[in-house]
């Protein structure tokens, strides 16, 4: 299991959870698993996010690894200018 | 961890050689967007709203269509039809449909035989206007009775009951805000403003358009972006992407405001409809009224402070206005609030908003620069209060490997304590101050990008390399990439020439943003460069019979790895490649990736400035930009990202603002009204590069071009506060605010 950090105004559609644990080996794993597992993510995840894993933020490759033992906390997607 | 690869020894990375683009600029032999033609040219121009708010009840085109020269006119009926979510939020943009959202806002465009036709036949397209209220200040656009701009646009997770305006929220942050005011001895709460501000980039917006009945088009544009044209284009249009090809001027500046599409859609419809070229070349006024500002901004932060300077919690509500669509960088401004600092308790709210104003754009590091100024100036409030100095403080609370950031990752190698120990030794920091001024430092932070890359790397017969990159270059990336390759390969930097490669010749290249391209577009150089290393390598084992594994590269050229592996004279990359025909074809090293390890970045800039008490007019007398840059491959260009974003920051503090009438109109559209520091504003800005290696990165590389943006207008307001011993809350410090602070205070 992995356990995922959400920012604050995600929480009350994880249940009120500050973390939430899931199965996955990748970040597309993990976005599936909170999906199926909080269905109230899914819009915030279909707009777009990425995923810190251990203080590295990822933008957008679904197959990153993430270890059992990774930080991983969801963050709104990035951009620059 | 450090990726496989890395290095920290080098020949040429860290050099000065001279840009490739240098003397096609100084000569004006560069081609930027408005210097294409086509043979049959027409020229379009746009018809703008001139209301801030209004139906659209009717366009009546058949004067415009009757006039000499006039060969199309495109209105939102031209463009597709049932777009959803941001593809339609840019449609709506780039023409209205129902509604005018702001003043200057496109409706309507003309192709003519020449620009005066088009611009007189864009006046004689008749746009009737039902006039609707309208709002353009972020605080009164949240208010209950704010004219509503759009029903139903608001981002899931924006709370219920809000007014329809409000379509975005974030909050994050950790511990108990509450508990860790109370273990405070001196607590600051204060309210801050910003303006909105022009990347100022001195090329407008430029393109010419060919399109066909059979949906084949071609775009020459200036853009950070072009492959995303190529997209937006094609969806707009309702054509594949791959039927779109894309080409990318030079670019006169960027910053953020040329990742947005605005004119290549509708010169492609014009195309498409009078079936023959079409440049459209924006004005400056146009440039200002219908492009994309920076989101001007309403911000509360609370900060406590204990006597020996730990910061106990920090608190900060931030209200971006964005323009007329979502987007504004709300949760950007929130999470690099308090990004600097290590903290137990704290929390970061951030309001996206809608007006009646352009949809603003990125302008580097969209939303930090911001959120600096508020966090920043109550800090320096606190250090005056409590009698601390401010590099100490800083110091003292100051985010490091391991700190868990306050939006929520923990932070892996990162260099702001270097940044600040170098502050606190600069010679600027203890440099006496003449009587009346006021010195002001502040830090800054940004995420920075990888994002999607492709390169190619191709060897020509005489051992010269055509380096193929996908992201336009906006800051000197031509120069950064021909090194990399150069370093790699082990051969001259002059015998690379960089290119960059149109949307038909590579895979699909994100914009050129997020300071993202010294490290990605790099990264995936880099890895060209070793992919066309080992077809050499190979070649050369071929030659020798021996396996490639025992073959290596070094200095420009193959060599048996070791005594085992035979005896055999080394082979240039020009020997190899003079018989590549005849020894396996030709050779061409390439890399598509995402690369995901682009290492954050922080700054600490130092400012003196001297105000005039009698005409309110600051003077910025020294300025020393310190940033840890990873890697600097081409130092020259990493001074000229500090020092750029140091000068715009000056601007930005001082004089720049989006200045609106009553009547919702932007009333300073223009270089005249519209003040930007020119040379004689400035004094020489001093750089320092810090060099913390980014471990996501084979040299170290972390991205420039954005946090050198973060800190100015923390630091210039700072100084400015000092230097009139009053706290300034609103940007910019014109001197009409200087003025009426020093009159409050009489």
């Amino acid at each position: 299991m992995v356990e995922v950090a959400l920012w604050s105004s995600l929480r009350s559609f994880a249940g009120g959870n500050e973390k939430v644990e899931v199965e996955g080996e990748t970040v597309g794993e993990i976005l599936d698993a909170l999906v199926k597992a909080h269905p109230g993510l899914e819009p915030h995840i279909e707009s777009g996010v990425s995923v810190a894993i251990d203080g590295r933020i990822i933008f957008n490759s679904l197959s990153e690894p993430v270890g059992p033992d990774s930080e991983v906390v969801l963050l709104q997607q990035l951009k620059g200018g | 961890m450090a990726l496989d690869g890395s290095k920290s020894e080098f020949k040429l990375v860290g050099t000065r050689p001279l840009r490739p683009d240098g003397i096609d600029k100084v000569t004006g032999r560069a081609k930027f967007g408005a210097d294409a033609y086509a043979a049959g040219m027409l020229h379009g121009a746009i018809v703008r709203s001139p209301h801030a708010h209004a139906k659209i009840v009717k366009i009546d085109t058949t004067k415009a269509e009757a006039m000499k020269g006039v060969k199309a006119v495109v209105t939102r009926a031209d463009f597709i039809d049932g777009l959803k979510g941001e593809m339609w939020n840019v449609l709506e943009n780039v023409m209205a449909g129902d509604k005018a959202l702001y003043d200057g806002h496109a409706v309507a465009a003309v192709c003519a035989t020449s620009t005066l036709a088009a611009r007189d036949a864009a006046k004689a397209i008749e746009v009737t206007y039902e006039i609707l209220p309208h709002v353009t200040d972020v605080d009164k656009a949240m208010a209950k009775d704010a004219p509503v701009i759009r029903e139903g646009a608001a981002a899931p997770g924006t709370p219920e009951g809000m007014h329809p305006n409000v379509v975005g929220y974030h909050e994050s942050g950790h511990g108990d805000v509450d508990k860790g005011f109370a273990e405070a001895d001196l607590v600051i709460e204060e309210t801050f403003r910003t303006e909105a501000t022009h990347q100022g980039y001195i090329e407008p917006h430029a393109c010419l358009a060919t399109m066909g009945n059979d949906g084949k088009g071609e775009v020459w544009c200036c853009t950070q972006g072009h492959f995303h044209v190529a997209k937006v284009c094609a969806a707009l249009l309702g054509t594949d992407a791959s039927q779109i090809r894309v080409t990318a001027s030079e670019i006169g500046g960027g910053f953020g405001g040329k990742t947005a599409v605005f004119i290549e859609p509708v010169a492609l419809a014009l195309a498409k409809k009078a079936n023959r070229p079409v440049k459209v070349v924006m004005s400056r006024s146009e440039v200002f009224r219908a492009t994309g500002p920076t989101s001007s901004t309403s911000m509360d932060v609370k900060i406590g402070m204990k006597k020996d300077g730990t910061i106990t919690a920090a608190s900060g509500v931030f209200r971006l206005q964005g323009g007329a669509f979502p987007g504004a960088p709300a949760s950007f401004t929130a999470m690099c609030a308090f990004a600097p600092y290590a903290l137990e308790n704290v929390k970061q709210i951030g309001w996206d908003v809608m007006s009646n104003r352009p949809k603003q754009a990125a302008y580097r590091a969209p939303g930090s620069p911001m959120a600096a100024f508020a966090v920043e100036s109550v800090i320096d409030d606190l250090c005056k209060g409590l009698d601390l100095d401010p590099i100490d403080v800083r110091l003292k609370n100051a985010s490091r490997q391991g700190t868990k950031a306050s939006y929520g990752v923990t932070f892996d190698r990162i260099g702001l304590v270097e940044t600040l120990e170098e502050a606190k030794a600069h010679p600027h920091y203890s440099a006496p101050l003449a009587e009346g001024a006021g010195r002001g430092i502040s830090c800054g932070f940004w995420f920075n990008h990888g994002g999607e890359t492709a390169v190619s790397l191709a060897l020509a017969e005489d051992g010269t390399v055509s380096l193929s990159v996908g992201t336009p270059d906006i800051g000197g990336s031509r120069a950064s990439m021909g090194q990399m390759a150069a370093e790699e390969l082990g051969i001259p930097y002059e015998k690379i020439r960089t290119t960059i490669a149109d949307t038909a010749t590579l895979g699909y290249n994100e914009i050129s943003h997020g300071s993202r391209v010294t490290y990605a577009s790099g990264l995936a150089t880099i890895e060209a460069a070793r992919d066309t290393i080992r077809k050499l390598c190979a070649r050369a084992a071929a030659k020798w019979k021996i396996d490639p594994e025992a073959v290596v590269w070094e200095d420009g050229c193959a060599k048996p790895s070791g005594p085992n592996a035979g005896e055999f004279e080394p082979m240039t990359l020009a020997k190899i490649a003079s018989s590549m025909g005849r020894t396996g074809g030709p050779i061409v090293g390439h890399y598509e990736a995402t690369p995901e390890g682009a290492g954050v970045s922080f700054a600490t800039h130092i400012v003196d400035a001297e105000v005039d008490r009698e005409t309110g007019s600051t003077r910025v007398t020294r300025y020393t930009v310190i940033q840890d840059a990873g890697k600097a491959i081409h130092p020259s260009y990493v001074e000229g990202q500090f020092q750029g974003g140091a000068a715009q920051g000056i601007g930005w503090a001082l004089n720049e603002e989006y200045i609106y009438g009553e009547d919702g109109r932007l009333q300073n559209a223009g270089f005249l009204d519209y003040r930007i520091p020119v040379a004689s504003d400035l004094p020489m800005i001093d750089t320092v590069i810090v060099e913390v290696p980014n471990p996501g990165h084979p040299y170290g590389v972390r991205g420039v071009g954005e946090t050198s943006i973060c800190p100015p207008l923390a630091a210039i307001a700072n100084a400015v506060s000092n230097a009139v011993g009053i706290r300034m809350t609103e940007l910019p410090i014109s001197p009409p605010r200087i003025l009426a602070a020093l009159d409050g205070a009489k």
